[in-house]
């Protein structure tokens, strides 16, 4: 055999090798899905129809032998979207949604690292965060895709520390990311004059390395709860500024500072969790930017029955340095100085948990808004599952937080099938 | 005829023994069978449930499981199906003092989130089968009084009657344990009215590494027709598993151990 052709054979063996083990080696799995809702209410700005789409995701694992590349995306198709070759993966528009696309390894034995587009959550409590300030994509929760698209991707550095005294998490976003905020694409809102469906658009906060955003916890046990400590620094995740020379809304610098702690009480769960909004600029006369607030939950959680449990929590936004704001704010639409917020959460299962019926309410008395989701979703088989929902919004104002969306109210059905 | 004889020493022997054996012992011996072989050990388990008309849904998941210190446990259960429980993890640290709740935890991937579960929920369905969550890790044994109603030829009968009876759906429970492998071969749980209707059964067993080891596991309910039935395979024990497998961290990135 000559020189050649062995080099070629140690090549094709050492590619085949590699294919098969990269075969052998990663997980393929997702879901198709369709989802169609209407809204309940006439919306003048909007479509009667508020959801239609079909989705697909894929979910591929694979295992190196010290890491892990994790790619998920979802391929749609959006009755409602106009252009879905206007990829827009920030926004998660257009024909692709890039859920997670990351390399995870372990440089030293107490450290794991993970690099690339991932979903990150923390915090205690139920569909409210005060310390948990990653993206979140209102639309698709408001309009009711499944929950986890309340969860918007991060690009992000992701390093975790184990170290003795406790966990450290650090996550490092070299460009900001902020929620998929309700813009009047698909949902309408009110624009501090009126409802409107008018596109809002924000001054980009969008230069790598520059708008970066950090943030960081610790946790670890105390006693037998866990305790948490986080920061923050960046911009309030939706543009809640006003640039008076650019006369456009933009992302104004925040940090904030909290501390949770989470456990059992007797038979039930508790947590509470604070935070301090740092507001970092100063509302001068080229712009307007948000008071300082400090953010309280408290949660409550214990089955009432057999399969039946419910969970309570009240929040609180206590808004800093309130005259500030009531002394420049429309006097029509002003909100309060604190603004309460309780949610109720009750969950029964039926027929060996295949039907899911729930509830979660949440009720503002200080806005006198409230937001009702109830979903019923029933496991066919073990790929098929049926689900039906609705967001359901009423308020005694238009330009609170939930009242503004009554016209969005929604009911959905979808289905879908996992593999 | 002298091996004969070594066997009926051998026998009366041991029965001597087991006649002196206190119901206490006799339940800390099954406890110990049943949940404590080895220092650690993994099992992968098809747990098939099957309802009163015969529609079957199935879920895979492998099992870790680690002794600590002093009785308490550690357990780790990684779904690989159906896939919508796919690497879905549910963690349990096990106390066994009188007094302490076990912790326990489901991590739910698609949210990235660890969401424990409330101790009052124990006895409440394991991911949609007949057992209940304190099955997977067994129930303190501080829970309940412990009774020999009966003794056989090869197994002992312990009644077990809760102290907190608000606590849980039965009124009381018996047991029957294998004298040879001390191994508890069968559960009926009768309610408050005194009726049985759930059944926990081992009809399996097989030796590895030379613990006695059950390899099927049958809950039956008797009110809803319905039962689930649990087959392990590629179970193993001493496998020098880390403490810290059984830490939020490793939910994030389930080990290799449960993943090939």
């Amino acid at each position: 055999m000559n020189t050649f052709s062995r080099i070629s054979l140690a090549l094709i063996s050492s590619f085949t090798f590699q294919v098969s083990s990269f075969a052998l080696d990663t997980e393929l799995h997702g879901f198709a899905e369709t989802r169609v809702g209407a809204r309940t209410q006439d919306d003048p700005t909007q479509d009667q129809m508020s959801l239609g789409e079909v989705r697909l995701q894929l979910d591929a694992l694979t295992y190196f032998d010290a890491s892990e590349l994790q790619v998920r995306a979802d391929f749609i198709y959006d009755a409602l979207q106009d252009d879905l070759h206007k990829i827009d993966l920030d926004q998660g528009t257009g024909f692709i949604d890039l859920r997670e696309l990351n390399y995870l390894f372990t440089p030293i034995d107490a450290a794991d690292v993970k690099i690339g587009r991932q979903i990150l959550t923390w915090g205690t409590g139920d569909l409210l965060f005060i310390n948990d300030l990653f993206p979140k994509d209102w639309n698709s929760f408001l309009l009711g895709r499944d929950e986890e698209y309340l969860k918007a991707p991060s690009d992000a550095v992701f390093a975790s520390w184990f170290p003795a005294i406790g966990s450290f998490d650090f996550a490092y976003m070299p460009k900001f990311d902020p929620d998929r905020y309700i813009d009047g694409t698909r949902l309408s809102y009110w624009n501090g004059t009126e409802i409107t469906g008018d596109d809002f658009s924000a001054e980009d906060r969008d230069q790598w390395f520059e708008d970066y955003e950090f943030s960081a916890r610790y946790y670890r046990p105390v006693l037998s709860w866990e305790g948490a400590l986080y920061v923050y620094n960046g911009f309030w995740k939706s543009p809640v500024g006003y640039d008076l020379t650019a006369m456009e809304p933009y992302f104004p610098r925040m940090n904030a500072y909290g501390a949770s702690a989470q456990g059992s009480v007797g038979r039930a769960l508790a947590n509470i969790e604070i935070g301090y909004y740092d507001s970092r600029e100063n509302t001068d006369a080229t712009q307007i930017v948000p008071e300082d607030e400090f953010r309280f939950l408290a949660g409550y959680e214990r089955e009432l029955a057999k399969e039946l449990t419910a969970g309570f929590q009240y929040y609180a936004e206590w808004m800093m340095d309130y005259s500030d704001y009531e002394a420049t704010a429309n006097p029509n639409a002003q909100r309060d100085e604190v603004r309460h917020v309780l949610t109720l959460r009750l969950t029964k299962m039926l027929m060996n948990q295949n039907l899911a019926l729930s509830l979660f309410t949440f009720w503002s008395p200080s806005d006198q808004d409230a937001y009702f989701r109830p979903i019923a979703t029933y496991k066919i088989t073990d790929n098929w599952m049926v689900t039906a929902n609705a967001n359901l919004f009423i308020g005694k104002e238009d330009y609170t937080f939930f009242g503004q969306l009554e016209n969005n109210s929604n009911v959905n059905l979808g289905l879908r099938y996992s593999f | 005829m002298k091996m004969i004889l070594t066997a009926i020493t051998a026998t009366i022997l041991t029965v001597g023994t087991y006649a002196e054996m206190s119901v206490d012992e006799i339940v800390n011996k099954a406890n110990a069978a049943s949940y404590y072989a080895g220092n650690d050990g993994k099992a992968d388990v098809k747990m098939e449930i099957i309802d009163k008309s015969g529609s079957v849904r199935t879920r895979e998941f492998t099992l870790l499981r680690m002794n600590a210190k002093d009785g308490n446990q550690k357990f780790y259960v990684y779904f690989k199906e159906p896939a919508d429980l796919y690497k879905q993890v549910f963690l349990v640290w096990k106390e066994v003092d009188e007094g302490k709740n076990d912790s326990r935890w489901m991590w739910l991937p698609a949210l990235n989130l660890k969401r424990e579960i409330a101790p009052g929920d124990k006895r409440t369905s394991f991911v949609g089968s007949d057992f209940v969550y304190e099955d997977v890790s067994g129930r303190n044994l501080y829970e309940d009084t412990h009774e020999l109603i009966e003794t056989t030829d090869t197994q002992y009968v312990i009644k077990n009657t809760p102290k907190d009876p608000d606590s849980v759906e039965f009124s009381y429970y018996t047991i029957r344990i294998d004298k040879d492998t001390m191994l508890p071969r069968k559960a009926e749980y009768f309610d408050k009215n005194g009726k049985h209707y759930r059944t926990v059964e081992a009809p399996k067993v097989e030796t590895i590494q030379g613990y006695p080891t059950v390899i099927e596991s049958v809950v039956s309910d008797l009110n809803t027709g319905g039962k689930t039935v649990n087959t392990f395979s590629n179970i193993e024990y001493d496998i020098g598993l880390k403490e810290n497998i059984f830490t939020e961290r490793f939910l994030r990135r389930p080990p290799r151990e449960v993943t090939r």
